[in-house]
């Protein structure tokens, strides 16, 4: 049966809203348990971050915290941001951009102990850039960065 | 003088736009044709290319008393990168973006002449007012060509990261997409304004939406495989919000160009063509918000002033609202194109757009909601892979099933006798399924549905090629073939490098050995080694698989301008 042009009209735009409308619904589906929040290491000293849960921890890497581990591909650091520090462990290989006194984000989770445990790290990209997350507390190291040139 | 030259050619550019929207709506519009607005948009175009070109002689040149050579180039770097480093900013970058948008609204003023006068005049008054836009942006908030006084002695240099070849195809290329884009949206624009929306608009718009679609896909790949050996170790899509703005135009042109062949061979879908290109070149606005503004933590995002932010979320709202305000007041006037059964291939063809759609909807909110949590409620989160991959996935793998389908039915009414021969791709497709179901240990099912839907479609792929003779077989039809082919490979790649990757993580030094799946590495030795404007220490592996042999070079780089470290990955490519 061919409907009448203005029924299949109305059928077709009907259609076309049930589809969006479908899209925000799975949206938000998806987003309730999928979204990593960002957390500063102060947040992570309180316990604001659930254990377990896939999150990111944001500061700037202590300088003389980063130890080798003796299987050479495990690193242990320390994320502050001046009010407190959380201790990571990564076993991985490092960003080209990641060192000590730098700011970096580290994607993992929080365990039991209260350390975090890393399965990504992200560094700044150059020496100009500073990833707006870090956006304040790192305003000094900006400065000195700019001086130095 | 070459600076002020360029920036003279901006200016002139810039107030060319405003004579092309004047021409096109102004009082003389209707008298004088389509000559003026055309001639102007011709020059408009050749001026900003000649800016740019002025822009790249500069960086050629490393001329220091301009202020971005200055900040970004070096007199030490490979002449390569010193040309292609004219777009490895902020500035030079969004005037090629304007530039390509110049020499699009140029095209379109050459080869459209027979489009129907009063369309294509108010599509030329559209392009110019987009160019106009984004003239104000570059001239009053990003000039390129602004002087350093006094010059510097030496420039700061390129980002090691982006002085690769991937440099000089993946910016131009991605942005003659996104920006071939606009002419679909000026020539739905102009469609609507005229009230002309039929065949003839859609056989005018459908080469830029297939050259653009074009571009954008290889401008995508081109981005994905500078990521794999540049930036990522074995990854190609990593679901950034950077490569969400490319793929968001990507998946509304790949609906445009299903939906403007409907309209071309049935003159149906014409409310709904108009809104995609439109939707379409809003997406790549979108993009270029997102990338340029400084919102985002990405490789893409150069320093950056946030005013520029600002400016750019005004233009594309100022665009995107009249486009739609503009829709609104005038799709009602259309008529309804001639009606079609549930089973034909228009409908397949609306599953298709509705399809992408969804995945379009989904992308969008994915990448926008953590901007918009952060603005409304401070609370930062980043929304990844877990999401897209989840969500996005299996629509991906429904809609790769229709593309199966679809080229068998016939327009308007079809019995569905053809669809039994896709029993046979079927059964390929459960086989494979089914032994990957089996054969491969590692967790998740998508994947293997996705190894099976991509065994499907490499044979569905030609069924439309079968019982017809292949050479009077039309290019369009090979084209199409061709394209859908190649998404069962894509899908066959996605699939399988996620189920068989090995990967051993490990120190090594000279003399070891180390084993990845058949594979066996030695490691040999470590020498240092330099180029132009690096120094490295560069290792040599070897490795091999039964017989022969093959030498890996990784480096670790140190460039001194800026001084960077970066690692150059050693990739090996065998079937």
């Amino acid at each position: 049966m061919i409907a009448k042009p203005k029924h299949q009209r109305l059928v077709l735009i009907l259609v076309a809203l049930a589809a969006v409308f479908a899209a925000v619904l799975l949206a938000m589906w998806g987003l309730r348990d999928r979204a990593a929040y960002f957390y500063t290491p102060a947040e992570i000293a309180s316990g604001k971050a659930a254990v377990g849960k896939p999150v990111r921890l944001g500061g700037m890497v202590e300088k003389g915290s980063i130890q080798h581990l003796a299987d050479g591909v495990t690193t242990r650091f320390t994320v502050g941001d001046g009010k407190a520090e959380v201790s990571v462990v990564y076993r991985g290989i490092l960003p080209d951009l990641f060192r000590e006194g730098s700011g970096a984000i580290a994607e993992g989770q929080v365990t039991s102990d209260g350390a975090f445990v890393a399965d990504n790290i992200l560094a700044k990209h150059d020496e100009r850039y500073m990833p707006p997350e870090l956006g304040n507390q790192a305003d000094e190291h900006k400065t000195a960065a700019t001086v130095e040139r | 003088m070459i600076a002020e030259a360029g920036l003279a050619a901006l200016w002139l550019a810039a107030g060319l736009a405003l004579l092309q929207l004047f021409l096109a709506f102004g009082p003389a519009a209707v008298r004088s044709g389509t000559a003026p607005v055309r001639s102007v948009a011709i020059v408009q175009g050749a001026l900003t290319l000649l800016a740019m070109l002025m822009l790249m002689w500069t960086f050629a040149r490393t001329d220091l008393s301009v202020l971005l050579v200055a900040d970004n180039s070096h007199s030490a770097k490979p002449w390569l990168y010193k040309v292609a480093g004219a777009w490895g900013n902020h500035e030079g970058s969004m005037l090629l973006w304007v530039t390509i948008l110049g020499i699009a609204g140029a095209a379109l003023a050459v080869f459209s002449r027979r489009l129907e006068e009063r369309t294509l005049t108010a599509a030329l008054g559209a392009q110019g007012a987009l160019a106009l836009g984004f003239f104000a942006f570059l001239l009053l908030s990003s000039n390129p060509f602004a002087r350093l006084d006094p010059p510097a002695f030496e420039g700061r240099g390129l980002n090691p990261l982006l002085q690769d070849p991937g440099l000089v195809f993946h910016p131009p290329t991605l942005y003659l997409g996104y920006v071939g884009l606009s002419v679909a949206f000026s020539l739905a624009v102009g469609a609507l304004i005229s009230g002309r929306v039929d065949s003839a608009l859609a056989k005018a718009m459908r080469p830029w939406v297939l050259g653009a679609w074009i571009m954008l896909t290889l401008g995508i790949t081109a981005g994905s495989y500078w990521a794999y050996y540049e930036l990522g170790w074995g990854g190609w899509w990593f679901w950034d919000p950077v490569e969400n703005a490319s793929l968001m135009p990507w998946l509304a042109a790949t609906a445009l160009l299903h939906s403007v062949n409907v309209l071309a061979a049935r003159n149906s879908l014409r409310a709904w063509t108009m809104m995609l290109a439109m939707v379409a070149f809003s997406m790549s606005m979108v993009g270029t918000f997102l990338v340029r503004s400084g919102i985002l933590t990405s490789v893409h995002a150069f320093a950056v002033d946030p005013k520029r932010g600002t400016f750019l979320l005004a233009l594309l709202a100022l665009y995107v609202g009249a486009a739609f305000l503009l829709f609104a007041f005038r799709s009602g006037k259309l008529s309804e194109g001639p009606p079609f059964e549930l089973v034909s291939r228009e409908a397949a063809l609306i599953g298709n757009n509705l399809l992408l759609t969804v995945i379009l909807g989904v992308v969008f909110v994915g990448t926008l909601y953590p901007l918009f949590v952060e603005a409304v409620t401070g609370t930062k989160l980043s929304v990844g892979a877990p999401y897209f991959n989840a969500v996005a996935g299996p629509l991906a793998l429904i809609l790769a099933l229709l593309v199966g389908v679809g080229p068998l039915l016939s327009w308007r009414r079809d019995s569905g006798e053809r669809l039994k021969r896709l029993a046979i791709p079927a059964l390929i497709g459960l086989t494979a399924f089914a032994i990957a179901l089996f054969a491969l240990p590692s967790p998740g099912i998508l994947p293997k549905i996705g190894l099976g839907v991509a065994a499907m479609l490499a044979v569905a792929a030609f069924l439309p090629l079968a019982g017809r003779k292949l050479r009077r077989t039309p290019l369009s039809t090979w084209g199409m073939v061709v394209a859908h082919f190649g998404v069962a490979v894509a899908i066959a790649g996605m699939a399988a490098s996620t189920l068989t990757t090995v990967e051993v993580l490990t120190a090594a030094r000279p003399g070891d050995q180390i084993e990845v799946g058949p594979w066996l590495i030695e490691f040999e030795s470590v020498t240092p080694v330099a180029g132009s404007n690096w120094t490295a220490l560069e290792a040599e592996l070897r490795a091999s698989r039964g017989g022969g042999d093959t030498i890996l070079k990784p480096q670790a780089r140190f460039y001194t301008d800026p001084p960077t470290q970066t690692t150059e990955a050693a990739i090996e490519t065998v079937l």
